[in-house]
């Protein structure tokens, strides 16, 4: 029944990469007068993400998140700010569930899912105005 | 002497188990034993009909087995009569009833309700409604720093003389017991209507309201091994014969006419509508199992399960436990592990087969109040054996190895 891994590295769901991202998250922090800051937390369980956006002609120059939670919320942050720094804005907004999913390369079961999309919704939300609750969206 | 409970045959009457889970959820709800299944599937395969209503012989024993559920529920709390005992879906609608029903009559404008800090969500959110709609106050009684009540500010605000004060027996997320009796007293004594809200109270220990001396006390069936939907307010009679009723229509009534409605005496007027029949008679079949295990022995059997949980995860490097010493609690255990959120935590619990909560628990001031956003519980039951203790704690590891 149980499913252990010989070492952290070949965990199945807490992948390396994973686990690097949580314990050494990219884009970390707050930007100073940001064009864009939007936060979203998840009522559920507490965790919290907010991104700070600095757009120059149409373009993501500079982004930062902050938040707390779980290693699948920050990790998806993470990599998510890593995929949107330079990322023309009309790009970013064909952003979607599938694509972040993608980007975490992990099963998740349906008690994690919003957890893997909180910061898809503070991107949807805040960069663009999209209103929440649309996690079941394409 | 109290018995003590023998818990390996009591587990083999829990199907569940033989799926090889460690159940540390039981705050959250129970399991049921075949005894409550059974019951209910009697009811469907015997005598499945509406009862109160029907002049035939199989709703004639709907009724009867419907209706044995109150006096039982009136013998295992000590309520002087079943009028006092209505059927509820659970503590929730039980809180949302006297907050309606009692509330709405009786708070005003300018008035003080006091909660604490512990409350469950369900008895904070329908006082706030209540407030609002009359602007009333609401105050909360804070918590010293082993998460128990900090009993100076309680009298401090019933100086202020409360119109209702509403506490949880025993904390859903700390485990904390809180000293009922005395602030159920304290609470009379300066004029307050009081709501006791038992969820985590009945199942886990004798409760005698009379004792207890309360207005209201506020229970759910499916946290004491019975199932989801059939749940318990007990009233004191004067009070309930003078609320309103909740919800409204048939059953609940003596006589309609097009000039008005005369409503059904107590308990009937606050049971509008077709009831949770099966599901009332499981609740039935559950008091009876704690019945015949005994409470004092239920309470005995969770003490000794905390104080080895405690004394375990208290051996765990990096873990910190929050709330009272174990001989202060009831069966729940909140702890965090640093540097692993708890949702990750009950991921890796999970692939061993270990159902532990992690979250606010619907204690979202309380959690404020401690500085968290989430911890991971373990709660406990007269099913709980130290085998699952043990497999939390190998949970654990496992997460401090993935996490490291």
């Amino acid at each position: 029944m149980s499913t252990r891994a010989g070492t952290a590295a070949d965990d199945q769901f807490y992948r390396e990469y994973i686990l690097d991202h949580y314990k050494n998250p990219r884009n970390f922090g707050r930007l100073e007068n940001p064009d864009i800051s939007h936060e979203e937390d998840n009522p559920l369980c507490g965790d919290v993400i907010g991104m700070d956006f600095r757009v120059k002609d149409g373009v993501i120059e500079d982004i930062r998140f902050h938040g707390r939670g779980c290693a699948i919320s920050q990790a998806s942050a993470s990599l998510l700010t890593e995929r949107l720094k330079g990322l023309p804005l009309e790009d970013a907004k064909k952003i979607g569930k599938a694509d972040v999913l993608g980007e975490l390369g992990i099963d998740i079961s349906p008690a994690r899912i919003k957890c893997a999309l909180l910061s898809l919704k503070v991107l949807k939300v805040g960069a663009y105005g999209l209103a929440g609750n649309d996690e079941d969206e394409e | 002497m109290i018995k003590t409970l023998d818990v390996e045959t009591i587990r083999k009457d829990f199907p569940i188990f033989k799926t090889g889970i460690a159940y540390l959820d039981s705050a959250n709800t129970s399991q049921r034993p075949r005894q409550v299944t059974a019951a209910m599937v009697e009811y469907f395969e015997k005598f499945n009909s509406n009862v109160h209503r029907a002049a035939y012989r199989i709703a004639e024993e709907a009724t009867v087995r419907y209706e044995a559920t109150r006096e039982k529920v009136r013998d295992l709390i000590n309520a002087a009569s079943t009028k006092e005992i209505i059927y509820t879906r659970g503590t929730t609608e039980a809180i949302n009833l006297v907050a309606y029903s009692w509330g709405r009559k009786h708070i005003k404008h300018g008035d003080l309700i006091v909660l604490t800090l512990l409350e469950h969500h369900s008895n904070i959110v329908p006082w706030q409604i209540l407030a609002a709609e009359k602007g009333a106050t609401i105050e909360y009684v804070d918590i010293d720093e082993r998460g128990e009540l900090r009993l100076d500010q309680f009298q401090k605000l019933l100086e202020h003389s409360p119109k209702l004060v509403a506490f949880g027996q025993v904390s859903n997320a700390l485990g904390t017991i809180n000293p009922a009796q005395e602030m159920v007293a304290a609470a009379k004594a300066a004029g307050a209507t009081v709501l006791v809200d038992g969820a985590q109270g009945a199942p886990h220990q004798g409760v005698d309201v009379r004792a207890l001396g309360c207005d209201f006390y506020a229970f759910s069936g499916h946290k004491m091994l019975g199932p989801t939907g059939a749940g318990i307010l007990y009233g004191r009679r004067e009070l309930l014969e003078a609320m309103d009723p909740f919800m409204s229509g048939g059953d609940m009534i003596k006589a309609v006419r097009i000039e008005g409605t005369t409503y059904h005496e107590l308990p009937w007027k606050f049971e509008a509508g077709t009831q949770a029949i099966a599901e009332v008679i499981g609740l039935g079949a559950a008091v009876d199992y704690l019945s015949a295990l005994g409470m004092d022995a239920v309470r005995a059997h969770e003490r000794e399960i905390t104080e080895y949980a405690y004394e375990a995860l208290s051996d765990v490097e990096g873990l910190t436990l929050y709330g009272p010493p174990p001989s202060r609690r009831a069966g729940v255990i909140s702890f965090s592990i640093e540097g692993i959120h708890p949702h990750d935590l009950a991921t890796i619990a999970d692939r061993d087969q270990v159902c532990l909560r992690a979250g606010h628990h619907c204690a979202m001031p309380l959690m404020t109040r401690l500085g968290v956003a989430a911890t991971a519980r373990a709660s406990f039951y007269v099913y709980t054996q130290k085998d699952e203790v043990d497999r939390l704690v190998g949970s654990i590891k496992e997460a401090q190895r993935i996490f490291k």
